[in-house]
């Protein structure tokens, strides 16, 4: 078994997570927090940041609300309405290629189809491997490198198809 | 303590750090220990140095050389030629200054200075407070709470006639009156960086370039308006902005800026972060609200205004970061200085990022009342590639297409508005004469349709019709009178539409259609699309 698959296990059982050593379950990451609904967003981006498959889970949902004391569906309302979080699980890695007009201009949609024939999914799919998750999303905020993508916490500018390539095997070498 | 010999200033921005400016700089570093150059030489790590889409960049003074593209290989050449023999590395150097550093003078249109929002950016560390009060930071703060009632604080600022840097052009200080004036213990003030708006990045480089210049800022705002506390909503994405400032607050509040009795007065102030999470809506200041509150940014019905009722129902400015950022130096410097840059009715500068089919892409400060065409043709270089200019597309997705005719009108928020334009965020996205403006619109108009929140039904219903319009339009079929559809649904919708983003899909929607309407009906008629992007059958690939 692999360390990541072991780490899948010991979250989805115990929520616990490890990351550099430490274990932080579900309730130890929200105490970060003061208990007040204000700060629902930075909470669930913590949730969900430490989740191996970047989504919250119901657990994650579960917990939020019960610490801040508001129904589940309300949070899990809160949740869907944001395109940063997800409810279902998504790839290690989450690609997010901007397709608004400035990128769109110098050929972000070429680099859609190609990701796509690429990676073998069509947008808002995860590769079988459960290392890709393919969106599309609107400007990024750093259009003077466009075409841009985003993954993860990562930014890449200036991109083609080569250097997608070169991305997405440095990718898959962190694992 | 010896004082260095130069300064190195490598500019650590979204876009360098995807350059891989953090490697560059920690080689630099050790190349300059190992030479035993390091007290000699400092190195300094700044905010945006104005120079985009040229990898690394570093400017190196006194001698004021700029450098661009360094590679961690470069560095050992770099620091043998520069630093030891004393000659620049030609082969780095980059001739073109960056548009930010462009001086009126320099391209010969007026005498005046214009940099006021940008001034520390890329001069100073980004860091450091120390720096920031070296250039006269925080002074503004100590002459308000020393020198100035709220009252006069206020009427400063309405007499600058600073007006809105977040697309409305609202008079800031007439805000500020109306949030002061409204009945309430405690009040707010909200600064917004959500910034989602196509094209735009100036609040994230006046952010990562000068967070201290933001939290002066939102300090004097608390001031006026009479808030204990602030806070500034900076969207998920903006990692680097959002570190910064987060430092950036620490630091204040450990040095009295910030926090209780600030600089021995009775004014007691602080400001938290709360970050977004993938929303252009949530710019919308009632749905920022909502946001901040720990619920679906979906926008309030006004009246009543934030002024009014806004963060918990108290009373509640919000300002953009670039209008914040002016508020400073008209504190320091006075209204009458304030106005001497600009135009009657909007005095000032502003921030402008032009991109696409441009030569020097990036980020320009320059004053209201600036021609397109001088910010095309003088600061951008001029279209790239020798091509003709078709038009550009000002305001971002929710700006109108301006043509060759509009090259000439100065513009600020009221002139645009008479040509039915907007100034909107000082997005300029370019186009060439071979860009398709039916493949642009389908951009837009998918835009629109993905961050539609949903909540009342022209827009809901109505971007999605307008999308299924354009992508027939986009295979070359569609008719004449899907055309007038078009218009007329962009048209409902600005009329009842719930909050200004449905409403605004009219402006590049009827634009388009008055500029370019024959290349709509070739592309349906004669089957043609000058960039070759619109295919009869989708294409997967275009060029591998
Ligand atoms: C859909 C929509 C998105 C907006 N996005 C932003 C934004 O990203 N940043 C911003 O400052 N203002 C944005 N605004 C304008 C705000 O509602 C508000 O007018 C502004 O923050 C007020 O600040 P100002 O008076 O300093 O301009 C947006 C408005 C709409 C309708
Ligand atoms: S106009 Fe669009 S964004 Fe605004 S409230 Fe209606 S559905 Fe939501
Ligand atoms: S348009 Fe793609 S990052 Fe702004």
């Amino acid at each position: 078994m692999t360390p990541q698959s072991l780490i899948v296990i010991l979250y989805k059982k115990y929520s616990i997570f490890v990351k550099g050593g430490t274990m932080k379950t579900r309730e130890e990451i929200v105490k970060d927090f003061p208990q007040s609904q204000d700060y629902i967003l930075e909470i669930l981006h913590a949730l969900q940041d430490n989740n191996p498959y970047n989504y919250l889970t119901p657990e994650d949902i579960s917990v939020c609300a019960q610490y801040l004391n508001l129904p589940y569906s309300y949070v899990e309302g809160v949740a869907s309405f944001y395109s940063m979080f997800s409810l279902k699980p998504r790839g290690k890695f989450i690609i997010r290629l901007c397709d608004s007009p400035p990128c769109h201009l110098v050929g972000s949609e070429s680099l859609l189809e190609y990701l796509k024939k690429k990676l073998g999914v069509e947008i808002g799919e995860t590769t079988k491997d459960k290392l890709f998750t393919l969106e599309v999303t609107s400007c990024l905020g750093v259009c003077a490198v466009a075409p841009a993508i985003m993954i993860n916490d990562e930014v890449y500018g200036n991109l083609n198809p080569e250097k997608l390539d070169k991305i997405l095997e440095e990718k898959r070498g962190e694992l | 303590m010896t004082i260095p010999r130069s300064h190195v200033l490598i500019s650590v921005d979204a876009n360098s750090i995807i350059a891989g400016v953090k490697s560059v700089e920690s080689a630099l570093i050790e190349e300059l220990r190992k030479r035993n150059l390091d007290k000699e030489i400092s190195v300094i790590e700044t905010g945006t140095l104005g120079i985009i889409g040229k990898g690394v960049v570093m400017v190196v003074y006194p001698e004021g050389v700029f450098y661009g593209n360094v590679k961690v290989e470069d560095i050992p050449e770099l620091v043998e030629e520069h630093f030891i023999k004393g000659r620049p590395l030609k082969r780095l150097i980059i001739e073109a200054t960056p548009p930010t550093f462009i001086s009126r003078e320099e391209v010969g249109l007026t005498k005046k200075q214009t940099r006021i929002v940008l001034k520390n950016s890329g001069v100073i560390n980004p860091e450091s407070i120390e720096e920031y009060i070296a250039v006269g930071g925080f002074s503004a703060l100590a002459k308000a709470l020393t020198e100035m009632s709220p009252e006069d604080v206020i009427l400063e600022v309405k007499n600058s006639g600073l007006r809105g840097r977040g697309g409305a052009g609202f008079p800031t200080g007439l805000k500020w009156e109306f949030t002061r004036k409204s009945k309430g213990d405690e009040k707010y003030i909200l600064c917004n960086a959500d910034e989602g708006e196509p094209g735009t990045f100036k609040d994230r480089l006046i952010l990562e370039g000068d967070p201290y210049r933001i939290v002066e800022g939102m300090a004097l705002a608390g001031y006026a308006i009479g808030a204990k506390v602030g806070y500034i909503y900076i969207r998920g994405e903006y990692k680097l902005s959002i570190e910064r400032m987060q430092k950036a607050i620490e630091t204040a509040r450990n040095y009295g800026l910030l926090g209780e009795n600030i600089l021995g007065t009775n004014f007691s102030f602080d400001i938290y972060i709360r970050k977004g999470a993938g929303a252009y809506i949530c710019g919308e200041e009632t749905a920022l609200i909502e946001s901040l509150e720990g619920k679906r940014g979906i926008p309030r019905i006004k009246p009543p205004y934030p002024v009014a009722k806004g963060l918990w129902e108290k009373p509640t400015s919000v300002n953009n970061v670039e209008t914040l950022a002016n508020i400073p130096d008209i504190i320091l410097n006075g209204s009458q200085w304030f106005r001497q840059f600009g135009t009657e009715k909007c005095p000032g500068t502003k921030v402008y990022t032009i991109l696409g089919n441009i030569i020097n892409a990036g980020l320009i400060e320059v004053e209201m009342g600036t021609t397109l065409r001088e910010i095309i043709f003088q600061y951008g270089g001029g279209i790239q590639d020798g091509k003709k200019f078709k038009c550009a597309l000002v305001g971002g997705a929710a700006g109108a297409f301006l043509g060759e005719e509009m090259l000439d009108v100065k513009m600020d928020f009221d002139n645009l508005r008479e040509y039915a334009a907007v100034l909107g965020s000082g997005a300029i996205l370019v186009m060439n004469e071979s860009a398709c403006i039916v493949d642009m619109m389908k951009s837009i108009l998918h835009f629109f349709k993905h961050e539609s929140c949903g909540r009342c039904t022209p827009c809901r219903v109505g971007t999605k019709k307008l999308v299924d319009i354009i992508e027939k339009f986009a295979h070359l079929e569609g008719s004449e009178e899907e055309l007038e559809e078009m218009e007329k649904i962009s048209l409902v919708m600005r009329d009842t539409s719930f909050c200004p983003l449905g409403q605004s899909v009219y402006l590049p929607v009827s634009s388009a259609l008055k500029y370019f309407k024959d290349e709509f009906i070739s592309h349906s008629k004669e089957k043609y699309c000058v960039a070759g992007r619109c295919k009869e059958k989708k294409v997967l690939v275009e060029k591998i």
